[in-house]
């Protein structure tokens, strides 16, 4: 698919001239970006085969279920739509600096990088939260030594194994501590407080639980997040890793150097990076939440 | 940096096109692909194609498309966004013949994968020595409800 510009019978391979019809940097972007994806693969691939070996696995959809300010409502899917959407939108953006820049057009270039560096700072917002609320929210799990605990998720343990059934847990509540069972019953009962429960025995708190509002499960596959983790985790860290050089040509826009240097390659080159780690997006969201 | 006009890199600059219709266009098309992706993401969630313990095929093949969706994706942001389809053919190909050993990796390992499940799950593979200490173990986990 040459252009027209180009005459069919160039020798690519006759020396004096690159073969790629491309700049050395951009050659070598070219090159790093694709030993990046093997990297970014074999994780997903590492990620894939475990599953594959294990006879179930954490229900993504019963994991990633929350948005910002809309409290326990169940929402799969919702937020790390607004993340895609924000990533897609940010490489729209930086396809147009790329754009402006084959025009010599400083100030579309600068408008359009600004609004790119925006949408990436606002994904890593986004992956802030998410990894907090999964961090700090604790879930009801069956213990090993038969009693309910509370559990976050981390790169070593998770909550997001199967549903115990309702037989079992009645079982397990008469091993479990006050406490634990005292947070069962204000999980689903809001009116309840720690005070108005403080005096009630094990038994009367076990009365007041609903087990079709509180659900308790096993303990999850410890791979769940140490793959959750460590993959968006090194999706995250090129998001960030894009947004600083994104904003180093941003500096280098404003001060003048691409237009004293005739050209804006190094806004094309940012912008092989930067899209890349959209793409790398599109299978870090099918491989944890879509499939 | 002031070298380039002197440098020895002699490139055909492309010729690049005047408007922004192409860059929207594969917006709206990315865009609709990930409705499309989510709307059947989140059939999953709910279980419109059935129980998802007995309905294994219908659901892989729900996910099968998602992933072909994906890929399509993956084609034009390398294509159209990362300007790899402008580019001539030796830069096309020095990219893209590599990435074709991940029909390998991923096939490989999935088939690796899969059949750690079976060795798992049936007595295929286990050394008699072994089968009367860990079997009681493995099926206990496995029986989990």
């Amino acid at each position: 698919m040459s252009t027209p510009a180009i005459p069919t019978n160039t020798k690519w391979w006759n020396g004096g001239r690159s073969p790629f019809n491309a700049s050395y940097g951009k050659v070598m972007m070219w090159y790093f970006l694709m030993s990046d994806a093997f990297t970014f693969g074999a994780f997903l691939i590492s990620y894939a085969t475990l599953r594959f070996s294990l006879n179930g696995w954490v229900d993504a959809n019963h994991v990633f279920n929350a948005f910002p300010f809309f409290g326990h409502q169940d929402l799969p899917l919702a937020f790390v739509s607004l993340m895609t959407f924000i990533l897609i939108a940010s490489s729209v953006t930086m396809v147009l600096a790329v754009h402006e820049g084959h025009k010599m057009n400083r100030k579309g270039v600068e408008k359009y990088m600004i609004l790119t560096i925006i949408g990436g700072l606002a994904f890593l917002a986004c992956q802030a939260w998410e990894w907090t609320h999964l961090l700090t929210g604790e879930h009801f799990v069956l213990n090993a030594n038969g009693a309910i605990g509370a559990l976050n998720t981390t790169v070593s343990h998770n909550p997001w194994g199967h549903f115990v059934d309702h037989d079992a847990v009645l079982k397990a509540m008469q091993l479990t501590s006050p406490e634990v069972l005292r947070d069962m019953v204000m999980e689903h009962d809001h009116s309840a407080t720690l005070a108005s429960l403080e005096h009630l025995s094990k038994a009367d708190l076990i009365s007041k639980i609903d087990l079709n509002a509180v659900h308790v499960a096993h303990v999850g596959p410890p791979s769940f997040g140490s793959y959750f983790f460590g993959i968006t985790g090194f999706h995250g860290f090129h998001v960030f890793s894009g947004v600083v050089i994104n904003g180093i040509m941003l500096a280098k826009t404003k001060l003048g150097h691409f237009d004293q240097r005739g050209h804006y390659e190094m806004i094309e080159k940012a912008g092989l990076y930067w899209h890349f780690v959209d793409l790398v997006w599109v299978f870090v969201f099918l491989c944890f939440y879509l499939i | 940096m002031s070298a380039h006009g002197t440098s020895a890199e002699i490139t055909i600059p492309h010729e690049h096109g005047a408007g922004t219709g192409r860059i929207w266009k594969i917006f709206w098309l990315l865009s609709a692909i990930t409705v499309v992706e989510l709307i059947m993401g989140f059939g999953l969630a709910k279980h419109w194609y059935g129980d998802p313990d007995n309905n294994h095929t219908k659901i892989l093949v729900v996910k099968g498309v998602i992933c072909v969706l994906s890929l399509a994706k993956a084609f034009y942001i390398v294509s159209v966004f990362m300007h790899l389809g402008d580019e001539i053919r030796n830069l096309i190909m020095t990219i893209v013949v590599p990435l074709c050993l991940f029909i390998w990796f991923i096939a490989a390992f999935l088939w690796d994968g899969n059949s750690w499940l079976n060795l798992k799950n049936t007595n295929a593979g286990s050394r008699p020595a072994q089968t009367e200490q860990h079997q009681p173990a493995a099926v206990e986990k496995d029986k989990k409800p």
